[in-house]
């Protein structure tokens, strides 16, 4: 519950704090919110030498309308993710999704941008924005890149991110008036999905993602195929596992997993919010 | 005003404090003179659930800066000493030779801050020969592997050594038109005070020994922590700062505790130790545990005549007082509400490698509802009565005089009928029932449950009476001085009240003291429900004989006859009769006798005996027979506490119960992997209930006054936790039972209650 020692810098660019983590290398870390991070110091599973603090870059915190889609900067809290008129109004899924992190101190603490650097496949917001078709935007030693949500992830805490590179924005489709439904099944109000599922739906197009279903968020293909081809929600939604290669674990078996994957992602589909 | 005080809904005078500047929690005592330049202990733990311990390195520890010194069991020359509760069973408060729990302290660290400390920890090496983990009491029974070799067995109690005769078997159910069995878990649970445990340790200058302690009962802690230390108990001092709760947990002390002690001599400074959440989960002692075999027999119109009960207690790793809570605490309840003629119930208590159990709020009596309780329902259920219908046709009827049961626990009063009547009409059953009805007609997916308990339980089982003093100083306020203990309660408003009663002064210039054996010698502490009608009856009576005293007093003053003094309680005067304009103040009494020895008075007063406090819970829940998601959406309780001293307290009381005996039922359990790794061991691993989980609860009002004791009051800190278990578990059952389940164990979590439905269908 205590961490191992550790050198503390803070940065006040996004060039700065790349420039910081390259300096001190491998044993260097981003500190956004801290909402992830930390707790795995505690528990001395992570051990970095360095935290290089980004969450004062204050402008990396922003949510504008880009007109096709909406550009949200890495370090914006999930709490005004979740209150955004902006994200209410063209992506009200990911507003939901964030309404839904942990609880209200989280919610002001943790980062749209850790979160996804984070790539916990139980986090809401990697499937939420997988789901959504998004894009991450990446800057490195050598420049900017863009990445899309569905090569990001790449293993379990695993992503495409290089140690120096920092995650600066998120760009998110407009969702352009589809239906969509947030399902998350947890045991206590406050605690991590054991199951979730983010998905939305405008005719026979849709997006549909897990979360804790395995290793990584899953992107439910075989679920949206179904659904192209003409197939009824129910019937889709019994494809909800597809994908998944889901854990057992305290708090619930693989088995039961694929059963409530199936479940909510049928309500999440059969939701009627717009 | 006029009228007395008692029975108001007097604000804590407590809140204040606790809501501006904080409680001062033994963390916070940083400008306590004695324990100025302490160094901080950090414990070394075994990281593993059983083995042998072949060596224990310290030497990279020892040499990490701010390190000031490691030590083993072997370093401190310590000795192994038996359990009160099974003298074979013998331990050293540092493991040496075996570690049986992960979590079991085997190192000290003392370091100049808690950082380095936590560090060095990590540093200790330690060699172990691994045995089997005896996770589960049937798998510690079944095993060869012994985790007390002298024991000989892992059954370390077992009623039969009482001379309690075996369990007759099936045949006690021959003469039964209707026999139903059950094997039901009482699960592990963790009591998760807000507080961990702490505590520091300095040396005065006169050789005492000041130890601060974050408990339940200081005057229980200079003897173990004298005998750990080597000197006479007269040479301990224990003080206790704000305690953040304690559940029954912090009733003992731990070795963590007792060794600070021994540790601060060694290195010539004091010492302060806080354990962290991680370490509190599987260091401070759990609750239940519980493995129970019941036969329940009957006829089919709903008469219950035979119970038979073999319940398994899981001591975990050393023989505390969990073990003895089935034989003492769930035993003698066995029979709960129930007039049933023919009872039998064997306890037997098993070590297990995992946290050692103790006292956890019910402690032994919320297991013997539960069992009872379930086997009701399960019998209802086979003979397809009404649940409530079949516990009525059961109850005791009405008593007023001690009354004993089959298994001879003897009760104070009881009117569990009324109990049971007000739940059910305050909670609307025939309309929940309804609505239950209508909801499966439509096959609705989300379905009803509801769930009724009947319970009766013991409470100021410990102690026969508790210690008070009054004392009324110069200024005219006063002190009160108990044996109790306050962790969260309010004994502060509580004590004031019926002190202020007694004696017209008013609340706000009564002082509690309590917790410092110097100030209170004398004292059993806050445990078991206890604290009212034994340590508030103590303050009651203590304060009216002050009263009296005082009439003399200013008999003597007002040069009058004694007979003819009466004390004024509305302005806190005395004067003679008819003649109020000539009168003396407490303060005038106070000074009038401060040469000789002041205005005060001290005794221990007894009482009668136990009191046995019941009551009738509905819970409902509505589970989403998809997923086997269970939302406890009403619940209504009816406790019946004998007189009621302050409602906003009591009501305190039963909401907390009711969220603890909920989460019981819903979703906490402690859970180790089959090598005995904790894996419940933080708070969002455990399922540690909410506000967010919970209705509002109806509380009910019933008062059934007590012979037993001078105020009528029975306890009520433990009732709210062994009413609402059994009836929500009941609920959750009760939600699916039409798709032919009668059972789901606790917690009832969306897995099991989905693969309840699964197997039924
Ligand atoms: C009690 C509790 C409950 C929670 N419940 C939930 C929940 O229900 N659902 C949920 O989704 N989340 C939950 N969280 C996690 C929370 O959402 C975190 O805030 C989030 O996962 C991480 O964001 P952060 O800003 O705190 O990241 P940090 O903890 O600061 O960082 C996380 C990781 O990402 C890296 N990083 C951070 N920012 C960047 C960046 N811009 N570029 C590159 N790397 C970066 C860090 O180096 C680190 O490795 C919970 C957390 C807590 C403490």
């Amino acid at each position: 519950m205590i961490p191992a020692p550790f050198d503390y810098k803070r940065a006040s660019s996004a060039a700065e704090a790349i420039a910081l983590v390259g300096e001190y290398g491998e044993d260097a870390k981003f500190l956004a919110g801290g909402h992830s991070l930390l707790p795995l110091m505690k528990l001395r599973l992570a051990q970095p030498a360095v935290l290089v603090d980004i969450a004062r870059i204050t402008d990396l915190s922003y949510i504008r309308d880009a007109g096709d889609h909406i550009a949200i900067g890495a370090l914006t809290r999930h709490m005004d993710v979740e209150k955004s008129p902006i994200v209410l109004q063209h992506v009200p899924l990911l507003a939901n999704a964030a309404s839904h992190v942990g609880d209200p101190q989280v919610r002001h603490r943790g980062t749209i941008g850790g979160s996804i650097a984070h790539a916990d496949s139980a986090s809401d917001l990697p499937a939420t924005t997988l789901a959504l078709g998004a894009t991450y935007v990446v800057q490195g030693p050598n420049g900017v890149r863009e990445i899309p949500a569905n090569e990001f992830y790449v293993g379990f805490l695993e992503s495409a991110l290089a140690p120096d590179e920092m995650l600066t924005e998120i760009r998110v489709p407009k969702m352009n008036g589809a239906t969509w439904g947030f399902q998350k099944f947890n045991r206590r109000a406050q605690d991590w999905a054991i199951v979730g599922v983010a998905a939305w739906k405008r005719g026979n197009e849709s997006g549909v993602a897990l979360v804790n279903m395995g290793s990584v968020p899953v992107l439910a293909s075989s679920v949206s195929q179904a659904i192209a081809s003409g197939a009824s929600i129910a019937e889709a939604a019994e494809l909800a596992a597809s994908e998944a290669e889901p854990q057992s674990d305290l708090n619930a078996s693989a088995e039961y997993r694929v059963h409530l994957a199936k479940v909510l992602v049928r309500r999440a589909l059969e939701s009627t919010n717009a | 005003m006029g009228g007395s005080i008692l029975g108001n809904r007097v604000l804590r005078k407590e809140d204040p404090k606790f809501l501006t500047t904080g409680g001062k929690y033994v963390d916070d005592l940083l400008d306590e003179p004695l324990l100025q330049n302490a160094a901080h202990v950090t414990y070394a733990r075994s990281s593993v659930a059983h083995g042998r311990i072949l060596s224990i390195d310290t030497s990279d520890a020892a040499s990490m800066p701010g390190i000031i010194a490691v030590f083993t069991g072997a370093d401190l020359g310590l000795e192994p000493k038996p359990s009160a509760f099974n003298p074979m069973a013998t331990r050293t408060l540092l493991a040496m030779d075996k570690v049986r729990y992960v979590g079991e302290p085997l190192a000290i660290i003392v370091s100049e801050t808690r950082e380095q400390g936590e560090d060095a920890s990590e540093a200790i090496i330690v060699d172990y020969d691994i045995l089997e983990s005896l996770i589960d009491v049937e798998q510690a029974m079944a095993s060869t592997t012994l985790i007390y070799d002298a024991c000989g067995s892992n059954v370390v109690f077992d009623t039969t050594a009482l001379g309690v005769p075996e369990n007759t078997g099936d045949n006690y159910f021959a003469g039964c038109e209707v026999v139903v069995k059950g094997r039901y878990i009482n699960q592990r649970v963790a009591p998760c005070p807000l507080e961990v445990r702490g505590a520091a340790a300095a040396w005065g200058p006169d050789g005492r020994l000041t130890q601060w302690l974050s408990t339940q009962h200081a005057q229980g802690a200079p003897e173990p922590i004298a005998a750990a230390n080597g000197v006479d108990v007269a040479q301990v001092h224990v003080k206790t700062p704000d305690v953040g709760g304690g559940f029954g947990a912090k009733i003992g002390t731990y070795p963590e505790d007792l060794l600070l002690g021994v540790v601060a001599k060694r290195v010539g400074r004091p010492v302060r130790w806080r354990e962290t959440r991680s370490e509190s989960m599987v260091g401070l002692g759990h609750g239940r545990a519980q493995l129970q075999y019941i036969t329940i027999g009957g006829s089919r119109d709903g008469k219950v005549t035979h119970y038979q009960l073999h319940a398994f207690q899981d001591s975990g790793a050393w023989v505390d007082m969990g073990t003895i809570l089935a034989p003492f605490m769930t035993r003698p309840m066995s029979s709960g509400v129930y007039a049933i003629l023919n009872i039998e119930c064997r306890t037997t208590s098993v070590v297990t490698n995992t946290t050692p159990t103790v006292a956890y709020r019910g402690a032994g009596r919320p297991e013997a509802t539960a069992a009872i309780e379930r086997a009701m329902d399960m019998f209802a259920a086979e003979i397809g009565k009404d649940a409530a219908e079949v516990r009525r046709l059961n109850l005791i009827p009405k008593f007023m005089e001690p009354h004993t049961t089959a298994i001879g626990g003897t009760y104070d009063v009881g009117n569990y009928e009324e109990s049971l009547n007000r739940a059910l009409e305050a909670s609307d059953y025939a309309g929940w029932r309804k609505k239950q009805a209508e909801r499966r007609a439509n096959n609705a997916s989300k379905q009803l449950g509801i769930g009724v308990s009947v319970y009766v339980e013991i409470t100021g089982g410990v102690g026969t009476g508790e210690s008070a003093k009054v004392e009324v100083i110069e200024d005219g306020s006063a002190r009160i001085y108990t044996g109790t203990s306050p962790h969260g309660q309010g004994h502060d408003t509580s004590w004031s009240m019926l002190a202020s009663e007694q004696t017209g002064i008013p609340m706000d210039k009564i002082e509690l003291i309590w917790g410092d054996t110097d100030l209170v010698p004398v004292g059993t502490g806050t445990m078991g429900s206890r604290s009212l009608q034994q340590g508030g009856n103590a303050v009651y009576s203590v304060a009216g004989t002050l009263a009296e005293k005082a009439k003399s007093v200013a008999a003597r003053l007002l040069e009058a006859n004694e007979a003819d003094i009466v004390l004024d309680k509305d302005k806190g005067i005395f004067h003679v009769a008819g003649t109020p304009a000539v009168s003396k103040t407490w303060a005038d009494l106070a000074i009038a006798e401060k040469a000789t020895g002041g205005l005060v008075h001290s005794d221990v007063i007894g009482v009668a005996g136990p009191t046995f406090p019941f009551g009738a819970h509905v819970g409902i829940v509505e589970v989403d027979i998809e997923t086997g998601k269970v939302t406890h959406i009403a619940h209504y309780a009816c406790d019946d506490a004998g007189t009621v001293l302050n409602p906003m307290l009591l009501e305190g009381q039963i909401h907390g119960g009711v969220a603890q005996g909920a989460a019981q039922a819903l979703l906490e359990e402690v859970r180790y992997d089959d090598d005995g790794n904790p894996i419940t061991s933080n708070l969002a691993d455990y399922a540690f209930i909410s506000a967010a989980e919970m209705p509002s609860v109806t509380v009910i009002h019933m008062e059934t006054p007590t012979p037993n004791n001078l105020i009528g009051a029975k306890g009520i800190g433990e009732s709210g936790t062994i009413g609402s278990t059994p009836a929500l578990q009941s609920a959750v059952i009760d939600a699916v039972s039409h798709l032919g389940v009668r059972h789901i164990d606790m917690p009832t979590t969306a897995e099991r209650v989905w693969s309840a439905i699964q197997q039924a269908c």
